[in-house]
């Protein structure tokens, strides 16, 4: 299981770390879950991770996190990665600029929260309640909440899979916008390969607790979903996935 | 209570095809929310009209019950002998000690209790306990502790406020959304930070239900106590009144302890509207 890591090539100037894993062990009682996982992930570099359901990327992900305690092994990382996850978990209860700036200090948060509104297309609506966004908006406010602390290392779990069509891909395009501003090393928990193919550098299939291929995504194929290497990728993790590029088409 | 509720014949009238009754009462042409609103006004104050006109005509005697406008009367009288208002003041003090006392009691065990296991496994038994007991059961013995002084009717006033704060406040933090909880310790908040800026105000609506019930009790203990022992306050002006059969005195206490029945449940709604602005239960219309 150490062929996990095969070092992707870098442009200059982002080898620096953002979370480092070895020998990641995680047991749910009797059941293990992630057994003896290696990962790593550079800052500027955003990493999916694909695999069926109950193949431990969520678990992975809240190790990530420091949501879960460890059977074994550890993780190098920041203490406190940012995470945004499928709901957007505002705090119903404070205006959005007040969710932006959760954590930090009142005074210097508020210009801080406003600039990351603006960001994200929402600069006009900082006194708003959330209960008036709808669910890209509001995802778009976790977004800013994540980034607003210049994290390391951020966390997305499934974060686009509760909005309609369009919207994700009006997300896909900030997202890509926003993190070659703020350059965190980002790992990607999905279900949707051309999802992971069109925002990651690289992509992770992860099968019984542990990660299984790993592909990198050349940038022409993360371009143009029709080009011949995205294709090829695609059908490729889908045939890792268990699902036949036939049936992928119907 | 709820048995009243389950005989009502409502639901059932309702369940029955609500087309059709909207296609019967739409013909009528309903009349609008403004005479609506007016109308629900005219109805108690014709009420009130006929009461003055009836008592006017001498079909009701004075014994039993005195005209509005007597009663007035009564009120600007009292006002002036300087009793009214003193025994009003004494009235509000007991009220607002108790509901104090009662209530930071009550908020601080639930709170406790709503966070902690051990806290729960300490005081939750006996506080559900005593709680069985209806707190005017103690009436008796309140009076053998405390007699007729200010300490007795504080006590009972308290102990009708503690519990509904309680277990409104257990309910409310545990009802707190565990997603938001997870939030915050993804974000980092110390322990403290969590409490004041999620846990609290996550509870908040359902401790705000707890308040108002919780007035309620306050009055209804304070009536009790002040009825049976008491020398100063609205009730003792009420227990005066009957030695002497002034009935409209006694009518009088009535209507002020509704009045502050009312004045205190739109105090409380206030409270909700303020402090639940992000609600969309409790939201003011138009924002």
């Amino acid at each position: 299981m150490m062929s996990t890591t095969t070092q992707p090539m870098h442009p200059a100037g982002i080898d620096e770390i953002a979370v480092q894993v070895a020998g990641l062990k995680r047991r749910y009682g009797q059941r293990t879950v992630i057994q003896g996982l290696n990962l790593r992930i550079h800052r500027g570099e955003f990493v999916a991770l694909l695999g069926e359901s109950g193949c431990g990327k969520t678990t992975l992900l809240r190790a990530l996190a420091g949501l879960d305690a460890l059977d074994g092994g550890r993780i190098d990382g920041p203490a406190q990665p940012a995470v945004v996850f499928q709901e957007p978990r505002l705090i119903p209860w404070d205006p959005l600029w007040r969710n932006v700036s959760l954590g930090l200090d009142d005074k210097s948060g508020k210009p801080l929260a406003q600039a990351a509104l603006e960001e994200v297309g929402l600069g006009g609506r900082s006194e708003d309640w959330p209960r008036n966004l709808s669910g890209g908006q509001a995802q778009r406010v976790a977004l800013a909440r994540a980034l607003v602390r210049e994290p390391r290392l951020l966390l997305l779990d499934e974060p686009f899979a509760a909005l309609d069509a369009l919207t994700r891909i009006r997300m896909h395009a900030l997202v890509r916008q926003l993190l070659a501003r703020h350059r965190p090393g980002v790992l990607l928990v999905t279900h949707d390969v051309d999802e992971a193919i069109v925002l990651a550098d690289r992509i992770l299939v992860m099968r019984d607790g542990a990660i299984a291929s790993d592909h990198r995504v050349a940038p022409e194929a993360a371009h143009h979903r029709a080009h011949p290497a995205a294709e090829a990728l695609r059908t490729q993790l889908l045939a890792e996935l268990g699902v036949a590029a036939a049936d992928a088409l119907h | 209570m709820s048995e009243a509720v389950n005989h009502f014949p409502l639901p059932a009238a309702a369940e029955s095809s609500p087309v059709r009754r909207l296609r019967r009462l739409r013909p009528l042409q309903e009349p609008g929310n403004r005479s609506l609103f007016l109308l629900s006004w005219a109805a108690p104050l014709l009420l009130l009209l006929l009461w003055e006109a009836f008592a006017r005509a001498g079909v009701l005697s004075p014994q039993v019950l005195p005209a509005p406008s007597r009663v007035l009367q009564t009120a600007w009288n009292l006002i002036g002998q300087g009793r009214l208002l003193s025994d009003l003041g004494a009235s509000l003090l007991r009220a607002a000690a108790g509901f104090v006392i009662g209530g930071s009691l009550g908020f601080v065990l639930g709170t406790l209790v709503g966070f902690s296991r051990l806290a729960e496994a300490l005081f939750d038994r006996s506080v559900q306990m005593v709680r069985a007991v209806p707190f005017l059961a103690a009436l008796p013995l309140v009076i053998v502790w405390f007699g007729v002084g200010e300490g007795g009717k504080v006590f009972l006033v308290s102990l009708g406020v503690l519990f509904p704060i309680y277990i409104n406040t257990v309910l409310g933090i545990r009802q707190v959304d565990p997603k938001l909880l997870e939030l915050g310790r993804v974000t980092g908040l110390s322990n403290w930070t969590l409490i004041r800026r999620i846990v609290l105000p996550g509870a908040l609506p359902s401790i705000l239900a707890g308040v108002r019930y919780a007035l309620a009790v306050a009055w209804l203990a304070l009536v009790i106590a002040e009825t049976i022992a008491a020398n100063t306050g609205i009730g003792s002006l009420a227990m005066d009144a009957r030695e002497f059969l002034q009935t409209d005195v006694i009518v009088l206490t009535i209507v002020i302890y509704a009045g502050i029945g009312v004045v205190s449940d739109a105090i409380a709604r206030l409270l909700e509207r303020r402090l639940l602005a992000w609600h969309p239960n409790y939201a003011a219309k138009g924002k």
